[in-house]
């Protein structure tokens, strides 16, 4: 019974990887003020790239690289469009959504449906022998163990260094981390650009390790907006929002347990994911959690008013220009 | 400002305008090339697919054409409406997906004179996606979720919910789609020739009229604007914002509705899955590109439309993926947004996204007060 529930978790935490890779990179990009709404697209654009590019040299990690750019390439033309244009940043993500999901199909369609490197699971030593946890976190490939560091290393910038104090001001308010010296326009390029490799990093993930292959965009069609909205979740806080995305997949694979166990119609299994997200979005931007705040002790307040802050970051998705 | 600079200005954003277009064509030769396809035959796979022929206007194909400019102005027209008001109404597939499926249930259930049964369908359509459209608004007035992730949720609700339908309910033995309506719940075409659905154009026509007067020359139109451009201000203005949302919302989602049923009341006779085809998602990229400039969304959604019906072509003679019409739909409007973005800068500072911001607000401000 044990190992069998470890057998379980173990399959959900590889299955969270994308959608904790891409959240925590919009995550950083939200924080830093920039909206990058193109991650459905992104995402597929970053899978179909890695995997032409895996097959075609023959390398995982070269495949790898390829998403990552592709990530990276559209969180910057947001950014560019946004910062030396003066475009929204909302529609330019919308339009990328779209583009980025239709060029992965056009350029995608001669590589669907056959088979092409992927990364090989690396059970790690001595970790993998701990009874349970072993199999849960470390019978894994690379990309879960990447997906782990990612979230502490993500959490420790963020709350525990000088960077991340500039990332958070910059979000903020641009214009007293101006006036303190920072180059705002520099920092928000710098994290946009490290948030949308992130989402790149995730979109590989799909097709070099969870569904390995190029076969259809629709196996990830949606998860770009469910990690949008894990980030609402998750109160732009790196570690709820894994949090969020770790439950979010689990709470679907419980799904499609009961639906092989019950009489329920298969198809309407599809729409709960879509009916959580709506609920949690529901109950963050309601107040609820603030008021379940206000009943814990003040000591348990303090504590948990950083990790259960569920504003956005105030100057999220605006413009910021010197004058 | 003087007369030669103002033509200056003139001929630079024309120039731009021009250079925007251009670039769009080379990238997306590119990428035909890329899959290894000439762009040139690619080209004139479309143009023959929208009925242009050495010989002459190929009809029967043209009208292809026009069956996806008549829903997609059904949507362009509701999503005015939104945009006006500062709502992004992602979730206009979703309530074209609702009000189709409405449609089939009274295809479906109700017997009745054909001259009252069609009309009853695509009221039950455009109900019902207004049904769908004032969900996402409650939820954003009332619940705090953002209309761009409610109106994705029930987008793929509405999904889940036709092919739940589809495959269960309503389904035939493939499974693929119900099966065909009877014919006298359809929408007939106008000749055998030119197989476009006359009520259908003339309620398009008649809504786009009503919706362009609406905005442009009512208390309302001003009203929406105010809110479109800041909820605060429209709010300290005496604006009711959140009805305003609802209307709005509501009004879009009707729209959507009646584009569904064209959709299956016309183009397939039945339900299928994703009976939207996308047509929601491209009339927001003609409303981006048309901004609040309403009489250019027909001529946009005409030129969307004609590469839409000029793609499914490409399938059938060069093997080549139909999403090609959404990457050459998606990089134009991306080109023009950022030549938009260069003509500012080159004008001068300021942001151009939002033309009659500054300068009109205050006369809208005074209207409404007045």
């Amino acid at each position: 019974m044990d190992s069998e529930l470890a057998r379980v978790l173990g399959s959900v935490v590889a299955n969270a990887t994308p959608l904790v890779i891409a959240s925590l990179g919009e995550t950083i990009t939200e924080r830093v003020g920039v909206i990058n709404l193109s991650l459905d697209g992104s995402l597929q654009l970053a899978a179909m790239v890695a995997f032409v590019a895996a097959y075609a040299s023959g390398n995982a990690m070269l495949g790898l690289a390829a998403g990552l750019i592709a990530g990276l390439l559209v969180a910057l033309l947001i950014l560019f469009s946004n910062i030396a244009l003066r475009q929204d940043q909302v529609a330019v993500g919308f339009v990328l959504t779209l583009l980025a999901a239709d060029l992965a199909q056009f350029l995608g369609q001669n590589y669907t449906r056959i088979p092409g490197p992927t990364f090989p699971t690396i059970p790690i030593p001595l970790l993998r022998d701990i009874p349970f946890l072993g199999t849960v976190f470390f019978n894994h490939n690379a990309l879960v163990y990447f997906s782990f560091i990612l979230l502490f290393t993500t959490w420790f910038v963020m709350y525990r260094t000088r960077w991340g104090l500039a990332l958070r001001a910059v979000g903020e308010r641009p214009a007293a981390a101006f006036a303190r010296g920072t180059n705002v326009t520099r920092t928000r390029y710098l994290y946009t650009a490290i948030g949308g490799a992130l989402v790149g990093v995730a979109g590989a993930s799909y097709s070099l390790a969870i569904k390995a292959g190029w076969a259809n965009p629709a196996v990830m069609r949606g998860d770009g907006w469910i990690a949008l909205a894990i980030v609402i979740f998750g109160g732009w806080h790196p570690l709820r929002v894994a949090f969020g995305a770790y439950l979010f997949t689990g709470l679907r694979a419980l799904a499609s347990t009961i639906q092989q166990t019950t009489e329920f119609p298969l198809v309407l299994v599809n729409a709960v994911p879509w009916v959580l997200m709506i609920l949690t979005l529901l109950l963050v931007s309601s107040g609820l959690v603030d008021r379940l705040m206000l009943l814990s002790p003040p000591w348990a307040q303090r504590l948990l008013r950083n990790f259960l802050r569920s504003a956005p970051p105030v100057a999220l998705g605006t413009q910021f220009t010197r004058e | 400002m003087t007369r030669s600079s103002l033509l200056g200005q003139r001929a630079l954003a024309l120039g731009i305008g021009l250079a925007s277009i251009a670039v769009s064509l080379l990238l997306t030769a590119l990428i035909i090339l890329a899959v290894g396809a000439s762009p040139l035959e690619v080209f004139n796979k479309v143009t023959e697919g929208i009925g242009l022929t050495p010989t002459g206007l190929d009809i029967v194909r043209f009208s292809g054409v026009v069956n996806f400019w008549i829903p997609l102005m059904f949507v362009c027209t509701g999503l005015l409406v939104t945009f006006t008001a500062g709502l992004w109404n992602i979730g206009v597939e979703g309530q074209m997906m609702f009000g189709a499926v409405c449609a089939t249930w009274v295809a479906q259930e109700v017997f009745l004179p054909t001259v009252i049964q069609v009309p009853l369908e695509m009221l039950a359509a455009a109900l019902g996606g207004a049904f769908w459209a004032a969900l996402t608004g409650l939820l954003k007035t009332r619940g705090g979720v953002h209309e761009i992730f409610g109106g994705v949720a029930m987008n793929n609700l509405a999904n889940i919910f036709s092919i739940y339908l589809i495959s269960g309910p309503w389904g035939n033995q493939g499974g693929q789609a119900t099966p065909p309506f009877r014919p006298e719940t359809l929408l007939l075409p106008i000749s055998s020739e030119f197989r476009v659905s006359a009520a259908a154009l003339i309620v398009m026509v008649v809504a786009f009229g009503g919706i362009f007067l609406a905005l442009s020359g009512t208390r309302w139109g001003l009203e929406l604007k105010a809110q479109g451009h800041s909820q605060r201000s429209a709010l300290l203005l005496g604006v009711p914002v959140e009805r305003n949302v609802l209307l709005a919302m509501a009004l879009c989602g009707f729209m959507a509705g009646l584009a569904g049923s064209v959709r299956v009341l016309f183009t397939y006779g039945n339900l299928r899955p994703l009976v939207s085809g996308g047509i929601g998602f491209l009339g927001l990229l003609v409303v981006l590109l048309t901004g609040t400039r309403a009489l250019w969304a027909p001529p946009i959604a005409f030129f969307f439309a004609a590469i839409l019906g000029g793609s499914t072509r490409l399938k059938i003679a060069l093997q080549l993926d139909q999403s090609l019409a959404g990457v050459v739909q998606g990089i134009l409007v991306l080109m023009v947004i950022l030549a938009n973005g260069v003509r500012g800068r080159l004008h001068g500072r300021h942001p151009v996204q939002a033309p009659e911001a500054s300068a009109s607000l205050e006369a809208e401000e005074a209207a409404i007060h007045g």
